[in-house]
């Protein structure tokens, strides 16, 4: 058995040349040595069902008459209807062949001919495809799936689905093909289910879907609000619910595109899309798998639609990480994306929220995170911009600047942070002399703040135990008067 | 005196505790909410209500874990604001906080609402509460819709007619909600809402809801009403069972989702208490098969977790068992998931006691015999693990033979994890195999144990050793045990030379004065020169322990001279430990040492290091 290239490697080879022909030996290979450990829903299911019948070969679609060849084509579109249980490798082996060659005869006929989407063909289309990708897709077999680090499970049934595929792209990028007939078979539960598929683990079958959506997005208007809800829906569920969606990064690229075509003036679901979704999708665990299909849309809704910039960086501020250096790093690097397009006038809008943020990353322990935030510096456009307000950003950078080039623990980052008080102190010498005087003075008063501050909470917590023991002692009160009043009683009566 | 009256305003203007709730730091803003009853009190009652909550009602934008925190305090403000006639004040900034996106706050804050809606008078309730309810009920984005499905079920009992009949009509349209998100909640809150509501309504309304929901295009909104569905089952009279629920139910069982045929298998205890007994045979039992041999792995491994069937009639339980479910059973043991093997391991040993001893010794230990031969350790360790239930049954004398290879296999198994449970299960074993069988075959596998190379499989090697000596005795471990450990001393690697000591430890108690005395103790002090400080360091601790077995002449003639030498070793953790002995025995006049920081703190971290050292 030959392993050569590192997971993650291999994989990015795939999607590459996926992309190009969209057949990979090397991935199909791949599937048939992994086939030992890996399930499908759909077939494991279909054990227990009798099985498959056998199928034979029909004649050549390229030797029928032309009158014969519309029959065939139907025959064969029922013939691939039949499904193969591939969790099985020694059955039917001669019946998955000829479904084999048949589809991929399939997907040449539609590719090559004209004239054959004839109307008839679009239910029975409709239903092969339906029958070979619909499917409860089957539980992980890994319950840890880590996607950045285990292999995904591949769909054992790939020789055949890919084809499917294939053969479905094909048929929507044919030059004849109708939507208005196609509307009635691709309807919104075909897309539904459709938008279920992208939670596979198999990253060839999404790249497929994905591609799928993409022609289905353009070609059927009428779809296209219902499409834009359910990845909502998905994403909703994503962030707030379960964490775990394999296809996150595909429906984000799709959603690039989308973006890109919006009209202006956005409409206020699109906005409510930005708000509600793209930017608490920020906080998920798995971020690192999506981060720059996300960046990219929310930088294009930025560039679409200038006057959204504060409300994106805020909201990006409010879900800035808290622990995680690596997310940190990635925020950092879509902020700088978003600094690249800012308008100078949204600058203003968020420079002093936004600089605070970046005071701190400067200064953190991290070095990565330290690093990246004082690479902005190197950024001649930002540095512009930092230029031209230097009276307000100088005071809310100096002081962890300051502190960090004498504490930092990491050389390169003293060294990035003298290079910077070099910079800040050329754009403004007079406010940075100041600065530099008045630092003592500044800690000192944030240290008699801080002691104010405790000062308050003992009192404070002072006041509550006094109040708890006088809420006790009012119960012994009443208590003594609750006596008092009955030993009264008593008395009065004799 | 009193709340009323507490704060005063010139110490504590309102000014300044806000600013505290407004710092920038979010550390300290949420140190702040935390302790947002100190502030209140503060305050005093009157201006928590006219100037606190209307502060943090407008400035609910916050960090979503701020937001959690308050969410959670205003659940028990009552008192803080006055009291029940009061505790409205609370629902507008919690109303806002059901809202947020963030599920953890959300459910919090609807949490606290469920919590105050009972501190409402009736009045209040329809007045304050129930408006609100509608409210979130018909908000326009899906966070406050999912939040109302459950307050529903909190004020429903306490409101008039009209008001009842307004709640219903909210409930039914959430459940066909446009989003999928409150069509979820709404599924999970269905067999709650069930419960407080009157029969006749659970029949005409919860039913179709039911129904509808349980055949959702979405799997997540079913697998949610199959838990309702148990709910439900429970509410109705037997005769209407057949009828409304288990058609319903009977499809779930098949859905073409997994994950709603897995709720099922996992609800199937609940399900059949549910339904009772008369169902359960006619209609769960079949399903029940069908679960059992099930496509998917995950379905048959919470299928398999129920086969012992608690809830089946007393009168035909074992017939049901031996007919329907066995077949299946045997089936499962040779199953290709070992997740599924696993789980039936922990459960079929159960089965046992329902079958009684003829069928337990027909059909049953064919197939522990073969589970316990199973190419995964965590199947053969979950049959050993329920030994005893087949031990009541049938002794285990009739497993022995063939529990025998599995044990030895078990106890050499690559992880010591493995090991370490096979481990504890051994005073358990030698108990019921009696001394004879003991140390023909185990007590070299006990032995082995104590020069394991993972320290957690020598420690509990240890403790083994000293449960055994407590189950046969102090003159069985003089004849087998103590000779092995004491040879030990003289091994070249220093780490079972503590093992020795170790084991001294443990057994000093129980072997007794005579056998403490006479054979460990000599061993113990020659070790006291040994050349590695560890070993070293270990005798002192190792003296402290024995000390209170020994009599008073041998600690002073044999121990005191020793820890006194010791005392004054090279090594500083040797010292140290020497000390502690010789002060945690109140034997001698304690020399006057003085105890600095640094040196006992260096002694702690050697003493881990020690431990954490392996070969």
């Amino acid at each position: 058995r030959v392993v050569s290239s590192p997971p993650a490697l291999e994989m990015s080879a795939i999607s590459a040349s996926e992309k190009v022909d969209g057949f990979t030996r090397k991935s199909v290979r791949k599937a048939q040595r992994q086939r030992g450990c890996q399930g499908s829903s759909q077939f494991a299911a279909s054990s227990s069902r009798p099985a498959a019948p056998e199928i034979s070969a029909l004649p050549q679609l390229k030797d029928a008459s032309s009158t014969e060849q519309h029959e065939l084509f139907m025959q064969k579109l029922q013939q691939c209807c039949v499904m193969f249980d591939f969790y099985d490798t020694v059955t039917d082996l001669k019946s998955k062949e000829t479904k084999r060659a048949t589809l991929s005869e399939l997907v040449d006929y539609v590719s090559t001919n004209r004239g054959v989407l004839v109307e008839p063909v679009y239910p029975e289309i409709t239903t092969m495809v339906s029958t070979n990708i619909f499917r409860t897709l089957p539980p992980s077999e890994n319950p840890d799936f880590d996607p950045e680090e285990d292999e995904p499970t591949l769909e054992a049934s790939w020789p055949h689905m890919q084809l499917v595929y294939e053969f479905f792209l094909r048929f929507l990028e044919n030059p004849d093909f109708q939507p208005s007939t196609a509307k009635r078979y691709i309807d919104q539960k075909f897309v539904l289910q459709l938008l279920e598929l992208f939670d596979t683990e198999d990253p060839r079958e999404r790249e497929f879907i994905k591609t799928v959506l993409h022609r289905i997005y353009g070609k059927f208007l009428g779809l296209r609000a219902f499409v834009r809800k359910q990845i909502n829906n998905i994403f909703l569920r994503y962030i707030y619910e379960t964490e775990h969606f394999n296809g996150v990064a595909e429906l984000l690229e799709i959603l690039g595109s989308i973006i890109n075509g919006f009209a202006l003036p956005l409409k206020a679901e699109h906005k409510q899309f930005l708000m509600k979704i793209l930017i608490p999708m920020h906080t998920a665990k798995g971020l690192a798998l999506f981060h720059a299909q996300l960046a990219y849309c929310v930088v294009q809704f930025i560039e679409k639609d200038p006057t959204l910039t504060e409300v994106v960086v805020r909201g990006l501020l409010k879900f800035w990480p808290k622990t995680c250096s690596q997310k940190e790093v990635m925020f950092l690097g879509e902020i700088e994306e978003i600094l690249d397009v800012i308008e100078p006038t949204q600058f203003k809008k968020i420079q002093e929220p936004l600089f605070k943020q970046i005071s701190k990353c400067v200064s953190s322990p991290h070095f990565q995170v330290a690093e990246r935030a004082l690479y902005y510096w190197n950024n001649e456009y930002i540095l512009s911009l930092i230029e031209e307000n230097n009276a307000k950003i100088l005071p809310i950078m100096f002081g962890n600047l300051y502190r960090i080039s004498k504490e930092h623990w990491n050389p390169t980052i003293v060294a990035l942070v003298y290079n910077v008080l070099k910079t800040l102190m050329e754009m403004n010498s007079k406010l940075f002399d100041e600065l530099t005087a008045s630092y003592k003075c500044d800690r000192q008063r944030e240290k008699k703040k801080e002691q104010e501050r405790e000062e308050l909470w003992r009192k404070l917590d002072e006041l509550r135990l006094q109040e708890t023991s006088a809420i006790q002692n009012n119960r012994h009160e009443i208590q003594f008067t609750a006596e008092t009043l009955s030993f009264t009683r008593v008395t009065s009566v004799p | 005196m009193g709340t009323g009256t507490g704060g005063d305003d010139s110490l504590y203007p309102i000014a300044v505790l806000i600013d505290e709730l407004r710092n920038e730091d979010v550390q300290l803003r949420l140190n702040s909410i935390k302790k947002l009853s100190t502030i209140a009190l503060a305050l005093g009652v009157e201006r928590t209500r006219t100037e606190l909550l209307p502060f943090l009602t407008d400035t609910i934008y916050d960090e979503d874990e701020v937001l959690l925190a308050l969410a959670e305090q205003l659940g028990s403000f009552t008192v803080l604001v006055g009291g029940p006639e009061f505790v409205h004040c609370l629902l507008p900034p919690l109303e806002s906080l059901a809202t947020v996106e963030e599920t953890v706050v959300r459910d919090k804050a609807v949490e606290s609402l469920r919590k105050i809606s009972q501190e409402h008078s009736p009045v209040d309730l329809e007045v304050h509460f129930v408006p609100l309810v509608k409210r979130l009920a018909s908000g326009d984005w899906f966070t406050s819709r999912t939040s109302a499905c459950g307050l529903f079920g909190v004020c429903y009992p306490r409101v008039s007619s009209t008001v009842k009949a307004e709640i219903r009509q909210h409930f039914r349209t959430l459940c066909s909600d446009d989003t999928p998100m409150v069509r979820r909640a709404a599924s999970s809150k269905l067999g709650e809402f069930a419960k407080v509501l009157e029969l006749d309504y659970v029949k005409s309304d919860i039913i179709p809801l039911f129904t509808a929901l349980a055949s959702d295009e979405q799997d997540s909104v079913r697998l949610l009403a199959v838990e309702a569905g148990v709910s439900i089952a429970a509410l109705l009279p037997q005769e209407d069972l057949e009828d409304l629920v288990m058609p319903t139910l009977r499809q779930a069982a098949e859905d073409k989702s997994w994950r709603v045929r897995y709720m099922v298998a996992d609800k199937f205890s609940e399900l059949q208490k549910a339904v009772g007994p008369e169902i359960t045979k006619n209609d769960l039992v079949p399903a029940f098969q069908n679960l059992l041999k099930d496509c998917e792995a995950e379905v048959r491994t919470a299928a398999a977790n129920k086969v012992k069937g608690e809830v089946l009639p007393e009168d035909s339980r074992e017939t049901i068992i031996m007919t329907h479910i066995l077949p299946c059973v045997k089936e499962l043991v040779s199953d290709t998931n070992q997740h599924v093997k696993s789980a039936l391991a922990s459960v079929i040993m159960g089965l046992s006691t329902i079958l009684g001893k003829d069928n337990t010794v027909e059909h049953l230990l064919p197939l522990f015999l073969v589970q316990l031969k199973d190419e995964y350790p965590e199947v053969r360790l979950n049959i050993i693990s329920n030994l005893d239930c087949v031990n009541e049954v049938i002794g285990i004398r009739q497993l022995s033979q063939s529990l025998l290879p599995a044990i030895v296999e078990l106890a050499e198994d690559a992880k010591w994890r493995v090991r370490l449970a096979i481990i504890e299960y051994m005073p358990l074993l030698a108990g019921q195999l009696g001394v004879e069988f003991f140390d023909e075959k185990l007590n070299s596998l006990c032995m082995a144990w104590l020069i394991d190379h993972v320290y957690a499989i020598r420690e509990a090697a240890t403790c083994n050793l000293m449960k055994l000596v407590e189950k046969f005795g102090a003159e069985w471990a003089q004849n087998t045990i103590v000779p092995k450990v004491l040879g030990m001393a003289n091994d070249s690697n220093y780490l079972h030379r503590m093992t020795t000591l170790f084991c001294i430890n443990a057994l000093s108690e129980v072997c007794g004065q005579e056998i403490t005395t006479k054979h460990m103790l000599p061993v113990v002090l020659k070790m006291s020169t040994d050349q590695v400080a560890n070993v070293r360091f270990n005798v002192a601790r190792c003296l402290q322990k024995i000390g209170p077995v020994l009599d008073s002449s041998a600690l002073q003639a044999e121990v005191k001279p020793v820890l006194e030498k010791l005392a004054t070793d090279q090594d500083m953790d040797v010292k140290y430990f020497a000390l502690e002995a010789i002060s945690g025995m109140y034997l001698f006049n304690l020399p006057t040492y003085i105890f600095s920081e640094t040196f006992s703190f260096s002694s702690i971290l050697f003493f881990f290091f020690s431990f954490s050292l392996s070969p």
